[in-house]
C-alpha cells in the first residue's frame, strides 16, 4: 500500500491504532518527492529535517500517551506566500528570495498546535498572481495528470504535490480561483473559504479585500478536517470575523434530500469548453438522483467580474507591493547611485513581468484623474456582483458551474496573452469579490484531463457547500482517479 | 489608450525603470486590458454604494497594552544593508 | 506699493499618549535606542496586519471635542501611497474623505481682540520612522534609519486659512497646544516633536477675494521659529509680487540659521497620493454615546478655566490667562489657593518669583520642587509675620533649589522676623547714636532721612526686623 495516496482521516486511524508512525508517514511523503519532485517541481523549499524532527515528537507524545490532536502526525504543504518563521518565505519572487520571517502565520500557528507535519513551501505564480505557475520567478511546476502541463494557478504547486503524492495535505490562497482553479486542473478537492474565516496573518497580501487562504485534499472529508484547523477568529486580523466554527465533519451525511441547487447560466454560456459542460451536466445528474432540486438561475452581473477584478486586485497590490524597496529584507540592486534609483533598480530587478503589469495597471487604477472612473466604479460593479448572488441564495442552497472553462494547458500555450489568461478566471473571480465560500471536487476526466465542480454556498456556508460535495463523492469515484 | 508617456509616468509612480521595450509591451497590453475593463462603463451604477469591505464588520479595536518587541539583530537580520543598530540606504539626494 | 494681506493655515501634527503604537503592540517611550520598539507589523514585513488601538481613536474624538469639532459617525481609514525609506510600507496609513472630526475652531486673542479660527479637520494616521545623515541630507554619503517612531500615533489638525500675521499663527498654535495639553491627549512637546507645525501661506492685495498662490512652509520647530518664518515668507512673498513675478506653488523650509525659507527642489513629480481605503482595516462607526462619554470625561479647557478665574477669583483678565496658559500652572495654583486664600497673591507669586525662577532654571511647572502645598505654606508665614516679604523671597528662592519646607529653610538660615518690640527697641537706639546726623536731618523736616535710618537698623538685623515695628519704634524715639 502507498502511504503517501491515502487521505488523512485513513492515516489518522493508521496513527492511532499505531499501524504506522507519524515518522514512516513522513518518510513515505519525501521518499514518492524524492522518486517524482524531478518531474513535478511542486516545492519552493523542502523541509525534510524539521518535518522528521516534528513526526518523531508525535510519535513520542503518542507512545506516552498524550492526548493528540486529531490531525497529529499529518504531512501538509505550505503555499511558499504564507510565512513561516526560520523557514525560507519566497513568494516565488526575485525580490524575496532570500526572506526569513521572524514570525509564523496564524495559520501556521494553528497546523503547529494540531501537531501537523510541514513538508515543505510550494511553488506559485509570483505573488499569487497567475493562472498556471508559470509566473514563479524560480521554475514551472507540471500537472502531475501531464508534465507538458500547467497545474493551474497560482497554487499551482500545492495543488500538484496533493495530486503527486508528494504530500497528504496543503494549504493554498485563492484571490481569483487561486485554490479551485489549481484543484480542477490537477483533479483534487480546493476549497476557497468565506472571506474572514481564516486568518489572513502572515498571508503575504497580494489583494488583501480578495485574498482567502484554504484547504487542498484528496477528498472531502480532508478537507472538511483541514478546514476545522485553519478556521477562526484571529485577533490579529482585523478582516477575520469572530464566529463559532462548527465541526466541519459533522456536515457529511450523504443526506441531500430536498437541497436546492442553481445553475446560473452565466456559468453554462459561451466560452465554456463543451467537454467541460458536459461534465457539469453529467454532474447535474447525479445530485439530480439524490433528490436534489436543481434549477437554472442567473447571475446577471457576472460578465463585469473580470473587468472588475482586474481593477480592484491589481490596486490593492500596487500597494501591498510597494514595501519591496530592498531597504529592509530581500534583494537590493547593486550599485545604484542614490534612494530613488535603488528603489527602481531593486523593484525592476526584483518583479518579474507579470507582477509589474499588474503594480502598473493598479498604480493608473488609483492615480489622480482615474479613481472614480477605474476603482470606485469597479467597487460600485463589486456591490452588484454580490447582490446577485444575495438575490440568488433566497432561492437556492447552493450554486453549481464549472471551476474553469477549460482543463489544463500546454506550458507557454497563454503566457504572451494576459488576457487570455485572466480567461482562465472567469468562473470563479465573482466568488472573491462577494466573499462568499466555494470549492472545488474532481467530477470528470477529459481526454485523460481532470475537471473540476464548483459549488458556491451563502457566507459561511461551509458546511453546506461540505455535505453536498461529499454527497456527490460518495456517488462518484473521480476523486480516487490517479495521475499515472 | 495608454500612451508611452503615461507608461512612463505610470512607472515612476510605481518606482519600477523600464526598458523601451518593456514600456511598448506595457503600452499594449495595459490598453487591451483597459479596453476591456472600459466595459464597465456601460453599466448604470448611480446610487449604487462602492463595496470596499465584504463583511459587515465595524469597530474591530485592540486594547492598548504593550507586548514584545523584537530583538534588534532580529529585526536587522534580513536588512540587505545595516550599520550599528540602524539600516543602512543610500544617499536620498 | 499696494497694501497686501496674508493668507495663513495651519497644519499641526500631534503625537498622541499611548502606550503602544496606533496598529500594533510595540511602545512609544521617546528616546529608546534605535530599531528598539519595532514588531513585525511596524517594520512591515510581508504578511503583516494592522489592529486599531481603541485609545487612539478615543484620544483622537477627544480632541476633536475640544476644538469644538462635529464627530463623525461613520469613519475609515485610507492608504496614502508614497516612497520614502521612513515609510516601511511605502504607504501611510492615514484619514482621506471620513476623517474622525470635522468643522472646528478655537478663539484667540491677539493685541487685545478675540478672532475665532475655523478648524477643518482633525485625522488620525501613523508616524514615520527617523533618518540618521551625516552632516546635511544632501552631502551625507549614505543615511540610517530607525523605525521606532513608525507608527506612532498622530493626529493631524487642520486649520482653516483664517490668519492674518505671524502674530495670529503663533497664537492659534499656543491655543491648540494648550487645549490639547488640557485634553491630555498629548504632551505636545515641540522638542521632541510631538507637536509639529507646517504652514500654508499666501499673500494677496487687500481687497482681492481671490486668494494667492501659496507656499507650503515646514520645518519650524519652535513658536519663535514658526513667528520668523511666517513673517519672512509674507515678506518674501510680497517682494516677489512687487518685482512683477509669480509665487512658485511648493514646498519650502524654514532654515533656521540662515532664517530664510528655501525652496525643497526634488526630483520627484507632483505628488499622487493614490488614496483608497485600506482593505485590511474595517470601517468605524462611532456611537453617539461613546462620544457622549468622552464628552464627558472633559476636564474644564482653557477658556471656561480662565472665565472661571476670573470671576471666582476675582484676578485681572491678564492673570487669568497667563495662569491658564497650561493645564499644570492652573492646577498649580488652584491648589495653592485652596490652602491659601488670597487669590491675587498667590497669582502675583506664581506669575512673579515661581515664572521668573523658572525661566532662569529652564523648568517645567511639573518639575519645580516647591509643592503648592509649600508655597501656601510660605505665604501663611508671611502673612502672620513670621518673615517679612522680603526675607520670604530669599526662603523661596531657597525652597526653589532645594525643595525644602519653608519652615526648615527659615530655621535653617535663622531668618524668622525679630518682632520683639525691646530687640529692635535695642538696636533703634544703638543706630540713633551712631548717625546724628541724619537724626539731625529728619528732625529739621526732611523726613525722608528716615529711610536710612530703617536701613540700617535691618542692616544690624540682618534683615530679620519687622519693617513696620521698625518705623513705629524709630519714630517714637525721633519725634520725642
Amino acid at each position: 500500500m502507498q502511504l503517501h495516496y491515502l487521505t488523512a482521516h485513513q492515516l489518522h486511524d493508521m496513527l492511532v491504532s499505531k499501524q504506522i508512525s507519524a515518522e514512516e508517514l513522513t518518510r513515505a511523503v519525501f521518499d514518492r518527492i524524492e522518486q517524482v519532485e524531478e518531474k513535478i517541481r511542486a516545492y519552493v523549499t523542502l523541509t525534510q529535517e524539521r518535518a522528521l524532527n516534528y513526526a518523531r515528537l508525535v510519535d513520542k507524545a503518542r507512545l506516552a500517551g498524550e492526548a493528540l490532536p486529531l490531525m497529529a502526525g499529518i504531512p501538509v504543504a505550505i503555499k511558499d506566500n504564507m510565512c513561516t518563521k526560520g523557514v525560507r518565505t519566497t513568494c516565488a519572487s526575485k525580490i524575496l528570495y532570500n526572506y526569513i520571517p521572524p514570525y509564523n502565520a496564524t495559520v501556521i500557528e494553528r497546523l503547529n498546535e494540531a501537531r501537523t507535519v510541514m513538508v515543505g513551501k510550494t511553488n506559485l505564480d509570483e505573488f499569487a498572481m497567475g493562472s498556471s505557475c508559470e509566473n514563479s520567478a524560480f521554475f514551472t511546476t507540471c500537472n502531475p495528470w501531464d508534465t507538458n502541463r500547467v497545474p493551474g494557478g497560482s497554487s499551482g504547486g500545492s495543488a500538484a504535490a496533493v495530486a503527486a503524492g508528494e504530500t497528504i495535505l496543503a494549504l493554498g490562497s485563492d484571490t481569483g480561483g487561486s485554490i479551485r482553479q489549481p484543484a480542477s486542473f490537477c483533479g483534487v478537492v480546493g476549497m476557497k473559504p468565506t472571506y474572514g474565516a481564516v486568518s489572513r496573518y502572515g498571508l503575504v497580501a497580494y489583494a488583501s479585500s480578495l485574498d482567502q487562504i484554504g484547504p487542498f485534499a484528496r477528498d472531502v472529508t480532508d478537507c472538511a478536517m483541514l478546514l476545522n484547523v485553519i478556521c477562526g477568529h484571529d485577533p490579529l486580523d482585523s478582516t477575520s470575523v469572530p464566529y463559532d466554527v462548527p465541526d466541519y465533519t459533522a456536515f457529511l451525511t450523504g443526506d441531500v434530500k430536498g437541497v436546492k441547487i442553481g445553475v446560473p447560466r452565466e456559468y453554462m454560456g459561451e466560452g465554456i469548453d463543451p467537454a467541460v459542460k458536459e461534465v457539469i451536466k453529467k454532474a447535474i445528474d447525479v445530485y439530480t438522483g439524490l433528490g436534489v432540486v436543481v434549477e437554472e438561475t442567473t447571475l446577471p452581473h457576472t460578465e463585469y467580474a473580470l473587468p472588475a477584478y482586474y481593477l480592484i486586485a491589481p490596486a490593492e497590490a500596487s500597494s501591498n507591493l510597494a514595501r519591496y524597496d530592498g531597504v529592509r529584507y530581500g534583494y537590493r540592486a547593486k550599485d545604484a547611485g542614490d534612494l530613488v534609483d535603488m528603489f527602481m533598480q531593486t523593484r525592476s530587478e526584483g518583479f518579474g513581468a507579470e507582477v509589474k503589469r499588474r503594480i502598473m495597471l493598479g498604480t493608473y487604477a488609483l492615480s489622480a484623474g482615474y479613481y472614480d472612473a477605474y476603482y470606485n466604479k469597479a467597487l460600485k460593479v463589486r456591490t452588484l456582483i454580490k447582490t446577485d448572488f444575495d438575490r440568488a441564495f433566497e432561492q437556492f442552497d447552493l450554486l453549481l458551474g464549472p471551476t474553469a472553462p477549460v482543463t489544463s494547458f500546454k506550458r507557454g500555450e497563454k503566457v504572451d496573452d494576459p488576457l487570455q489568461m485572466y480567461m482562465v478566471d472567469i468562473c470563479t473571480l465573482a466568488v472573491n469579490l462577494a466573499g462568499i465560500p466555494a470549492i472545488s471536487i474532481p467530477a470528470g476526466i477529459v481526454d485523460n484531463l481532470p475537471v473540476g465542480l464548483q459549488l458556491i454556498g451563502r457566507p459561511f456556508g461551509e458546511g453546506d457547500i461540505l455535505r453536498a460535495a461529499h454527497a456527490f463523492e460518495q456517488n462518484t469515484d473521480y476523486h480516487c482517479k490517479l495521475p499515472e | 489608450m495608454i500612451s508611452i508617456k503615461d507608461v512612463e509616468h505610470v512607472a515612476l509612480l510605481a518606482r519600477l525603470t523600464l526598458t523601451e521595450d518593456e514600456k511598448q509591451i506595457y503600452s499594449k497590453q495595459l490598453s487591451d486590458i483597459l479596453e476591456h475593463v472600459h466595459k464597465l462603463q456601460d453599466l448604470n451604477t448611480d446610487g449604487i454604494q462602492p463595496t470596499a469591505h465584504v463583511l459587515p464588520l465595524k469597530n474591530v479595536f485592540r486594547e492598548d497594552r504593550v507586548g514584545e518587541h523584537m530583538p534588534v539583530d532580529q529585526v536587522l537580520a534580513n536588512a540587505p544593508d545595516r550599520q550599528d543598530k540602524f539600516f543602512k540606504v543610500p544617499k536620498i539626494v | 506699493m499696494a497694501q497686501y494681506e496674508a493668507v495663513i493655515g495651519l497644519e499641526v501634527h500631534v503625537e498622541l499618549k499611548t502606550n503602544t503604537k496606533i496598529f500594533c503592540h510595540s511602545g512609544t517611550e521617546f528616546g529608546a535606542d534605535p530599531n528598539h520598539h519595532v514588531c513585525p507589523v511596524c517594520l512591515g514585513l510581508p504578511g503583516v496586519l494592522p489592529v486599531v488601538n481603541k485609545k487612539v481613536v478615543e484620544h483622537a474624538i477627544k480632541a476633536g471635542l475640544a476644538l469644538n469639532c462635529q464627530i463623525a459617525a461613520f469613519s475609515k481609514f485610507d492608504r496614502k501611497n508614497y516612497y520614502y525609506p521612513d515609510l516601511p510600507k511605502n504607504y501611510q496609513i492615514s484619514q482621506y474623505d471620513l476623517p474622525i472630526a470635522e468643522h472646528g475652531c478655537l478663539e484667540i486673542n491677539v493685541n487685545g481682540a478675540d478672532k475665532r479660527i475655523g478648524i477643518t479637520r482633525v485625522h488620525m494616521e501613523e508616524d514615520a520612522g527617523k533618518l540618521v545623515h551625516q552632516g546635511t541630507i544632501s552631502t551625507t554619503p549614505y543615511s540610517l534609519v530607525d523605525y521606532n517612531r513608525t507608527g506612532v500615533p498622530l493626529i493631524e489638525i487642520v486649520s482653516e486659512p483664517d490668519m492674518r500675521s505671524a502674530d495670529e499663527a503663533v497664537a492659534y498654535l499656543e491655543k491648540l497646544k494648550a487645549i490639547i495639553q488640557y485634553t491630555g491627549v498629548s504632551d505636545c512637546k515641540m522638542q521632541e516633536g510631538s507637536l509639529r507645525c507646517d504652514a500654508n501661506i499666501s499673500v494677496r492685495p487687500v481687497g482681492q477675494a481671490e486668494l494667492g498662490t501659496k507656499a507650503e512652509i515646514k520645518n519650524m520647530n519652535s513658536f519663535k521659529a514658526l513667528h520668523k518664518a511666517v513673517s519672512y515668507e509674507i515678506e518674501r512673498q510680497i517682494e516677489v509680487l512687487e518685482d512683477g513675478e509669480k509665487v512658485v506653488q511648493e514646498t519650502r523650509t524654514w532654515d533656521e540659521a540662515q532664517g530664510e525659507t528655501l525652496s525643497m527642489r526634488s526630483k520627484e513629480e507632483a505628488h499622487d497620493y493614490r488614496y483608497f481605503p485600506d482593505p485590511d482595516l474595517a470601517p468605524m462607526v462611532i456611537a453617539r454615546d461613546w462620544v457622549e462619554e468622552i464628552r464627558a470625561g472633559l476636564p474644564e479647557l482653557p477658556d471656561e478655566r480662565r472665565e472661571r478665574f476670573v470671576s471666582a477669583y476675582s484676578l485681572p483678565e491678564y492673570d487669568a490667562t497667563v495662569l491658564t496658559g497650561t493645564r499644570e500652572l492652573a492646577d498649580y495654583y488652584e491648589q495653592c489657593v485652596e490652602l491659601y486664600n488670597n487669590p491675587k497673591l498667590v497669582s502675583n507669586w506664581v506669575m512673579g518669583d515661581l515664572a521668573r525662577m523658572m525661566n532662569i532654571s529652564g523648568q517645567e511647572i511639573k518639575n519645580v520642587r516647591i509643592s503648592p502645598a509649600q508655597l501656601a505654606k510660605m505665604l501663611e508665614l508671611l502673612d502672620n509675620g513670621t518673615i517679612s516679604g522680603k526675607i520670604a523671597k530669599t526662603v523661596f528662592e531657597e525652597m526653589f533649589n532645594t525643595g525644602k519646607d519653608p519652615g526648615q529653610v527659615i530655621e535653617e538660615k535663622e531668618l524668622v522676623q525679630i518682632s520683639d518690640a525691646g530687640l529692635i527697641d535695642k538696636v533703634v537706639v544703638e543706630v540713633i547714636a551712631a548717625n546724628p546726623k541724619s537724626v539731625e536731618d529728619y528732625r529739621a523736616g526732611k523726613e525722608k532721612a528716615i529711610g536710612f535710618l530703617v536701613g540700617q537698623v535691618m542692616k544690624l538685623t540682618k534683615g530679620k526686623a519687622n519693617p513696620g515695628l521698625v518705623n513705629e519704634l524709630l519714630k517714637i524715639k525721633l519725634d520725642k
